[in-house]
C-alpha cells in the first residue's frame, strides 16, 4: 500500500467508529445492517468479480449461517463458537455445491446455486420442528466480549465494525497473496493461467466456497442483530439483492461491494418519498448503469475521473507506425 | 388408472405452456448467449397486455390478442434487443445477467404499481367443457393448451429446419463468424430470435393465464420452471426445451398428488441438481466444445 492509500483507510475507519455517534437507534441499525451486508458482499465479489463465477444463494449461505448461530447459541453456545460453525457450515455447504456445479461451464454454478437457495428456503420453512418453520427462531442473545455486552444498539455496531475490518483485512490478504492473484489471473485469462500450472476448477471451487464462508459470518452477525430470524429473510430475491449490491458497486474492485451494499441499502431511504416507484426507478437505474458502465459505480467513477484527467501525450512524430 | 390419466394429461397441458417458454429461453442462449433472467416476467407480462386491451379500449379478446402479440413483439423482442443486449454484448455475460434479473424487477413491480396488486381473472380460450375418457374426466382447456403449444414448436421447428431464413438463424446460432463471411445478416438473425421468443412468450402467457389467473409475481415460477425445463432437457436443443418442460410439467402434476405439498416444490430442483450432476448437458443435449 501507498502512503496515500494508508492514509485514506485510517480516515475511513476512523469516519466509520465516528459516524454512529449521537445517531439515533435506527440509524444505528441501518449502519450495522450494511457492515453484515458488506461482509456478505465482500464475499461474493470474491467469487464473482475475482473468480468471474455467478453464486445466487449468498442469502442463502447467510442463511446457513444465521441459523446454526440461532440454534447454537439458543442453546448456550457462546457467539464465537457459535459464528465459526456459522463459517465453517457455509464453507462444506459451499464446497459441496461447487464441486459438482464447477465441472461444467457455462454458470452452471449460477442454476445449482438458485435451486439450492430456493430449496434451503423450502426445508426452512417445512422442518418446523428445528427451524421453527414460518414463524421463525427468535430471543437469541447479543455476545458479550471481555465482559462487555453488545446489548445497546451503539455497542453492537462497535462489534460488527470490528468483525467487518477483519473480515476486510483476511480478504485484503487473500488478494494480496500469490493465491489471490492466481484468481485474478483466472479472471483475466483462464488458458493462459491453467497454462502456468494453476488448477483452474480447484481455485474457483475455493474463491466460491471462501466467498460462502463470509456470508455465514454476515448470517452469525445476522442473528444477534436482529434476534428474530425467518426464512424469508433468506430468500432467493435477497440473494439477488446481494448480488446487486457487488455488480452495482463494482465487481472485481475491493471497495465495491461496500459502496454497492451502502447505495442498496440507503437508496430505499433517499427515494422514500416515490412511495410505491421505488423499486421501479432502482431497476431503471441498475440497467442504465450496466449498459453506461457494466463494471459498476466505481468502473463510472474511474471512467468519469480519466476523462479530466490531464492526459500524458506522446509527441506525434514518435508514435507507434508514423511514417514521413 | 383414471386419476393418473388425468394427472398426466393436466401435467403435459402444463408442461407444454412451460416448454413454450423453455424453447424460446434456449434460442436466445443460442443466438446471442443471453441468459435471460427475466423470462418469467416475459410470460407474466402480455396477459396484461391483453386486459388492458379489452379493459381500457374495449377491444374483444381475439383483437386484444393481437394488440398484445403485436406490443410483447415491439417490447420483448425490438426494444429489449436494442436496449438492453445489443450494447451490452461485448462486456460479456455478467453485466446483462444482471441487467435482466433488474429488467424482471422492472416488469413486476410495474406491472404491481400501474395495474395492480392482485390477480385479475383472464377470460378462457377454450370452451369450458370436460371430456371422459376411460372414466377420467379431461378438460377442453388442457386439449387445447396442449395442441396449441405443440402445434407452435412444431412449427418453429420446420421454420428453423425448412426455411432459408430459418437455416440462417441457426447458422448463425452455431457459428456467428463463419456464417457472416458466407453472406448471413448475423445482426438481423439474432433480432428474429429475440421476436420469436417474444411471440412465444406471448402464447404461453394466454395460454396459461387462464389456469393461474394473470399475477404481477406469476414470473417468479415461470421463470425458475423454464430454467429447469431448458437445463434438464439440454440447452442447447429445441426438442431438449421441449421434452424438459414436458417432463417438468407432469413430474409437478404427480409429486403435488403423490408427495407431500409442502416439498412439491423442490422435486424440479432435485431433478435439476440430479441432471447437472450425471449428465450436465441435459438429457436430449449434445455436447459442446468448452467455450472459452
Amino acid at each position: 500500500m501507498t502512503r496515500k492509500q494508508i492514509l485514506f483507510v485510517v480516515l475511513g475507519i476512523a469516519a466509520l467508529i465516528a459516524a454512529p455517534l449521537g445517531q439515533g437507534n435506527y440509524i444505528i441499525y441501518t449502519m450495522t445492517s450494511w457492515l453484515l451486508f458488506s461482509i456478505a458482499a465482500m464475499g461474493l465479489n470474491l467469487t464473482l468479480g475475482y473468480a468471474g463465477q455467478i453464486s445466487l444463494a449468498q442469502a442463502g449461505f447467510m442463511g446457513v449461517g444465521a441459523y446454526v448461530t440461532a440454534l447454537m447459541t439458543l442453546a448456550g453456545v457462546p457467539w464465537i463458537l457459535a459464528a465459526l460453525s456459522s463459517i465453517g457450515s457455509a464453507f462444506v455447504v459451499g464446497l459441496l455445491l461447487g464441486y459438482p456445479a464447477l465441472r461444467v461451464q457455462h454458470h452452471f454454478l449460477a442454476f445449482v446455486t438458485l435451486a439450492f437457495n430456493t430449496l434451503l428456503f423450502l426445508v426452512l420453512r417445512n422442518e418446523e420442528e428445528i427451524t421453527g418453520g414460518s414463524f421463525g427462531l427468535m430471543g437469541m442473545e447479543r455476545p458479550t466480549v471481555f465482559g462487555i455486552s453488545t446489548d445497546g444498539n451503539l455497542n453492537f455496531y462497535y462489534f460488527a465494525l470490528v468483525c467487518f475490518l477483519v473480515a476486510a483485512g483476511i480478504m485484503w490478504w487473500i488478494l494480496r497473496s500469490p493465491w489471490g492473484r492466481a484468481f485474478k489471473a483466472l479472471r483475466e485469462n483462464p488458458i493462459r493461467a491453467e497454462s502456468l500450472g494453476l488448477k483452474v476448477r480447484r481455485q474457483t471451487l475455493l474463491a466460491f466456497a471462501i466467498g460462502s464462508a463470509f456470508a455465514g459470518l454476515a448470517g452469525a452477525l445476522q442473528s444477534p442483530l436482529v434476534q428474530f430470524i425467518e426464512p424469508s429473510s433468506f430468500a432467493l430475491n435477497h440473494s439477488l439483492k446481494i448480488l446487486l449490491m457487488v455488480v452495482v458497486g463494482g465487481a472485481g474492485f475491493f471497495f465495491g461491494p461496500m459502496l454497492g451494499a451502502a447505495v442498496v441499502i440507503l437508496l430505499p431511504e433517499i427515494l422514500r418519498f416515490t412511495e410505491g416507484y421505488y423499486l421501479i426507478i432502482y431497476a431503471l437505474l441498475v440497467i442504465v448503469l450496466m449498459v453506461y458502465s457494466p463494471n459498476g459505480l466505481i468502473g463510472a467513477g474511474q471512467k468519469i475521473w480519466s476523462k479530466f484527467k490531464p492526459k500524458h501525450e506522446a509527441r506525434r512524430d514518435l508514435e507507434k507506425g508514423f511514417q514521413l | 388408472m383414471a386419476e393418473f390419466i388425468q394427472i398426466l394429461v393436466s401435467g403435459l397441458a402444463a408442461g407444454s405452456i412451460y416448454a413454450l417458454a423453455a424453447v424460446g429461453f434456449t434460442l436466445l442462449w443460442q443466438a446471442s448467449q443471453t441468459i435471460n433472467f427475466a423470462q418469467g416476467e416475459f410470460v407474466m407480462l402480455p396477459a396484461f397486455f391483453v386486459l388492458i386491451g379489452m379493459n381500457f379500449l374495449g377491444l374483444g379478446l381475439w383483437p386484444a390478442v393481437g394488440f398484445a402479440l403485436l406490443l410483447s413483439l415491439l417490447i420483448l423482442g425490438l426494444t429489449f434487443k436494442k436496449l438492453i443486449v445489443e450494447p451490452m454484448l461485448p462486456h460479456g455475460t455478467l453485466p446483462l445477467v444482471i441487467a435482466t434479473i433488474a429488467l424482471g424487477l422492472l416488469m413486476k413491480e410495474s406491472v404491481k404499481e400501474f395495474y395492480g396488486a392482485t390477480a385479475q381473472p383472464f377470460p378462457p380460450i377454450f370452451p369450458q367443457k370436460v371430456f371422459h375418457v376411460l372414466g377420467a374426466s379431461v378438460s377442453a382447456q388442457d386439449i387445447g393448451n396442449l395442441a396449441v403449444s405443440m402445434l407452435a414448436i412444431l412449427g418453429l421447428q420446420l421454420f428453423l429446419s425448412r426455411t432459408r431464413t430459418g437455416r440462417c438463424m441457426q447458422a448463425s446460432a452455431q457459428n456467428p463468424q463463419v456464417a457472416e463471411i458466407l453472406g448471413v445478416d448475423v445482426k438481423r438473425m439474432a433480432l428474429y430470435t429475440f421476436l420469436i421468443n417474444a411471440a412465444l412468450a406471448t402464447i404461453a402467457s394466454v395460454l396459461i393465464s387462464p389456469v393461474y389467473l394473470a399475477k404481477f409475481s406469476n414470473g417468479e415460477t415461470l421463470g425458475l420452471v423454464a430454467f429447469i425445463a431448458a437445463i434438464v432437457g439440454g440447452f442447447n436443443q429445441i426438442r431438449g426445451a421441449l421434452v424438459g418442460g414436458l417432463l417438468i410439467g407432469v413430474i409437478d402434476n404427480i409429486s403435488a398428488v403423490y408427495i407431500s405439498a409442502q416439498y412439491r416444490a423442490a422435486v424440479p430442483l432435485l431433478l435439476l441438481i440430479a441432471i447437472i450432476l450425471f449428465r450436465p448437458q441435459g438429457l436430449l443435449g449434445s455436447k459442446e466444445g468448452r467455450a472459452v
